[in-house]
C-alpha cells in the first residue's frame, strides 16, 4: 500500500557537509512506512524522481524523515526545498526488513550500516528498542552520521572508520567478523556501498548468520510496471531478475549476493 | 453541462477515451492500481510478450536525459502463455481496451504468440517490430518495408483479432514502412516507439547502460513523434495511433490534430503518476472550450501551410 502526494517540509539540518535531514509531515504515509521503505521524490525539472530511503517515521506526529547526499544534479536540487515548502512523494515503496517478532532474552539483531547507507536502519533500531548493535562504518570522524540519533533510539553503537580517526579502524566487516560482536545475534541487516554488502554477506555465510541486505539502482516508475530497477538474484538453483523497487530494495543477502 | 463524450473508434474496437497505457510503462495494469483504477485508461497496452519468458538486459537499464529517458530493458516478460493464465483475468475485469503487445525473434514464433491470443479475451494485437534493445528479432523486421510487410502478413494470417503494427522512428522513410504495414493487412499503426540513444558516464568511461546503447522516450522526443504521425496519418487510410513524449492534454492534442485517432502515454507516468487522469480531464476540457462534440473530428486537422 502507498500514497503518492504533496506534502511539506517541516524540519531540515545539514547534518554533515552535503547531507541532509528532512522531516516531512505526511500522516497517511507515515502509518503505513515500515524500516527499509523508500521514498520515490520528485524533483522540479527531472524526468525522473530520486529513491531515498525512509529514515525514521513517527506515526504519532504523522512525520516521515529522509536523509540524502548530494551526489549529482537531482540531489543538488532536492537540497534547495526548504521548511515550508511542499515536497510530491510516492510512499512508502519496497518490502522493509523482515523483522523478528519477538527476541528472546538476549538475543539481538546486527545492524551493518556504510556512509549513506546508514539512514535506513535507524527505524530498525526503533523498532528493535534495545535488542539491536549497529555497527557503523564512516570514511572519518567528520563523515559520522546519525550515531547519536541510534544511541538514543536504545541501539548499542561501534563506530568504524577507514582511517582510524574515530572508532575502530576498519570496515564494517572486520568489526563484524568479531566473535564479540556477531556471537548471539539472530540476525544481519545491512545497507551501504555493494563491496561492503558483499563483505558483510561473505562473513555471514561464513557464521551461518542470515544477511539482509538493501540494495540501489536506478529507477524510473518506482512502483513495479517498468522493469529498469532489476538485480540478479538466485534462489533454489535458478536465476531471477527481481525489481529494486517491488520485489526489494531490501533482499536476502545470499540470494542477491550468492 | 453534460460530460463530455472522449470515445474514439480505433481499429473498429470502441475506446470509452482516447488515453492509452503505452507498452512497457504500465506492466499488466496491476501497479497503480492503488492509486486510482487502471479503468481510467481508454486502453492499456501490456508489456511487451515473447513465446517464452525473457529475462531481459543487465542492469542499469535506464539513464536520465535532457527531457527525457533511455531505457534498455530487453523486453523482460513472463512469457504468453503466463500472460493469459495470471495477468489477462485482471486486465480483462479491471480495463477498458486490452492490447497485446508481442515480439518475436523469427516470424514462425510471432505467429505462434498470435495464435494462442487469437483465443483470448485480448482485444487487440499490437504487434511491436520495433524494440531497439533485442538483437534478434524486434527492430530488425520494422527497418524495412519488405520486412514490415511480411510479419504483418503472417501475424494477419494467424488471428482474426485487430491488429496495430507498431513502428520505430529508426528508419528513413517511416511512412514507406506504414504503406507496407498497412497493404498486408494491419487494422492501424501505432507510433513512435523509442529514438536510439547512448551515454556515457565521463568518469568511468562506460556507457551508463549495462547494454551500452538503449531508446529514448519522453518529452525530448515528442516533436520527432509529431512529425512522424503527421507523415504516416497523410500516407495510410487506416487508424493511426500516436505516442512520444505526451506530458499534457495540451500534447495529446496536437498528436491528434497531426492524425492520430488515439494515444500512448508512458515516460510521463515515471514523474507524474497521476498524469492519465490530468490529460484526459484536459482534453474534456479542451472540448469543453472549443465547443467539440466529437473527438474524432479534430484528427489530422493541422491546417498546414
Ligand atoms: C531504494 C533506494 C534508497 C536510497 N536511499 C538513499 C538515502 O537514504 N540517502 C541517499 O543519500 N541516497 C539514497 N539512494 C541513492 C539516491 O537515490 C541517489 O544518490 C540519487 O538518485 C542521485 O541522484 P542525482 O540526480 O543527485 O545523481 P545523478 O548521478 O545526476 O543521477 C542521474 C540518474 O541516476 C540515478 N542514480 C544515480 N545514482 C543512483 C543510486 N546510487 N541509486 C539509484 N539511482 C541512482 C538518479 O536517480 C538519476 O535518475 C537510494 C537509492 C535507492 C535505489
Ligand atoms: C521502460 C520502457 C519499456 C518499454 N517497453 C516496451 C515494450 O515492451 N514494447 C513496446 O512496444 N514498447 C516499449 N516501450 C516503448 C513505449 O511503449 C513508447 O513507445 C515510448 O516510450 C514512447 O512513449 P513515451 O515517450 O510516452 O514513453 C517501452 C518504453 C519504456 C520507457
Ligand atoms: S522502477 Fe519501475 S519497476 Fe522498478
Amino acid at each position: 500500500m502507498y500514497k503518492c502526494g504533496v506534502y511539506p517540509v517541516t524540519e531540515k539540518t545539514e547534518i554533515s557537509a552535503g547531507i541532509y535531514s528532512y522531516v516531512i509531515s505526511c500522516p497517511d504515509v507515515a502509518e503505513l512506512a515500515k524500516p527499509g521503505q523508500f521514498a520515490h521524490i520528485k524533483v522540479d525539472g527531472f524526468t525522473l524522481r530520486r529513491p531515498v530511503s525512509i529514515c525514521d517515521a513517527d506515526k504519532e506526529k504523522g512525520s516521515l524523515r529522509v536523509v540524502f547526499e548530494v551526489r549529482g544534479k537531482g540531489t543538488a536540487r532536492l537540497a534547495d526545498i526548504n521548511v515550508g515548502d511542499k515536497t510530491d512523494i510516492i510512499a512508502p515503496l519496497g518490502n522493509g526488513f523482515t523483522l523478528p517478532e519477538s527476541m528472546a532474552p538476549g538475543r539481538r539483531v546486527i545492524l551493518a550500516g556504510g556512509g549513506i547507507g546508514v539512514p535506513p536502519l535507524l527505524g530498525v533500531a526503533r523498532v528493535m528498542k534495545g535488542n539491536a548493535t549497529a555497527i557503523l562504518g564512516f570514511k572519518s570522524r567528520e563523515r559520522i552520521i546519525l550515531a547519536e540519533d541510534f544511541r538514543r533510539a536504545g541501539a548499542e553503537v561501534i563506530i568504524c572508520t577507514d582511517d582510524g580517526s574515530a572508532g575502530v579502524r576498519g570496515t564494517v566487516a572486520d568489526v563484524l567478523r568479531d566473535e564479540s560482536v556477531k556471537g548471539g545475534a539472530d540476525g544481519v541487516f545491512a545497507c551501504g556501498p555493494e563491496p561492503m554488502l558483499k563483505a558483510v554477506v561473505g562473513e555471514c555465510k561464513k557464521s551461518g548468520l542470515n544477511a539482509e541486505v538493501s540494495l540501489e539502482q536506478r529507477m524510473g516508475c518506482g512502483v513495479g510496471a517498468c522493469l529498469v530497477c532489476v538485480c540478479r538474484a538466485v534462489r533454489g538453483g535458478e536465476e531471477f531478475m527481481l525489481r529494486v523497487c517491488k520485489d526489494g530494495p531490501v533482499f536476502n543477502g545470499r540470494e542477491v549476493m550468492p | 453541462m453534460k460530460p463530455k463524450d472522449l470515445s474514439v473508434t480505433v481499429a473498429g474496437v470502441r475506446f470509452p477515451n482516447p488515453v492509452i497505457a503505452a507498452s512497457g510503462t504500465y506492466g499488466f495494469g496491476e501497479d497503480y492500481a492503488e492509486l486510482y483504477p487502471p479503468g481510467v485508461f481508454g486502453g492499456i497496452s501490456c508489456k511487451g510478450l515473447t513465446l517464452s519468458e525473457r529475462a531481459g538486459n543487465p542492469p542499469p537499464r535506464i539513464a536520465e536525459t535532457p527531457g527525457g529517458i533511455l531505457n534498455s530493458v530487453g523486453l523482460q516478460n513472463p512469457g504468453v502463455d503466463v500472460f493469459i493464465e495470471r495477468h489477462l483475468p485482471y486486465m480483462k475485469k479491471n480495463c477498458n481496451v486490452v492490447i497485446a503487445n508481442i515480439s518475436g525473434e523469427t516470424i514462425g514464433e510471432y505467429k505462434k504468440i498470435a495464435e494462442k491470443l487469437d483465443e483470448t479475451g485480448v482485444d487487440i494485437i499490437e504487434l511491436n517490430i520495433s524494440c531497439p534493445n533485442v538483437k534478434k528479432g524486434g527492430a530488425a523486421w520494422g527497418v524495412s518495408a519488405a520486412g514490415a510487410g511480411e510479419v504483418t502478413k503472417s501475424v494477419r494470417a494467424a488471428t482474426g483479432k485487430p491488429l496495430m503494427v507498431k513502428l520505430t522512428p529508426n528508419v528513413t522513410d517511416i511512412a514507406e514502412i506504414a504503406r507496407a504495414a498497412e497493404a498486408e493487412g494491419a487494422d492501424c499503426v501505432s507510433l513512435i516507439n523509442t529514438v536510439l540513444g547512448m551515454r556515457i558516464d565521463v568518469k568511468t568511461r562506460r556507457p551508463v547502460l549495462g547494454n551500452n546503447a538503449g531508446g529514448l522516450s519522453g518529452g525530448a522526443v515528442f516533436p520527432i513523434a509529431v512529425r512522424m504521425v503527421w507523415q504516416v496519418a497523410r500516407s495510410v487510410k487506416i487508424d493511426v495511433v500516436g505516442m512520444g513524449g505526451i506530458s499534457s492534454a495540451e500534447d495529446a492534442v496536437e498528436m491528434m490534430l497531426a492524425g492520430a485517432k488515439a494515444v500512448q502515454i508512458g515516460t510521463v507516468m515515471m514523474g507524474d503518476p497521476f498524469a492519465p487522469l490530468k490529460i484526459i480531464g484536459g482534453i474534456e476540457r479542451y472540448m469543453e472550450e472549443n465547443g467539440i462534440d466529437d473527438l474524432s473530428g479534430i484528427v489530422g486537422k493541422v491546417k498546414p501551410w
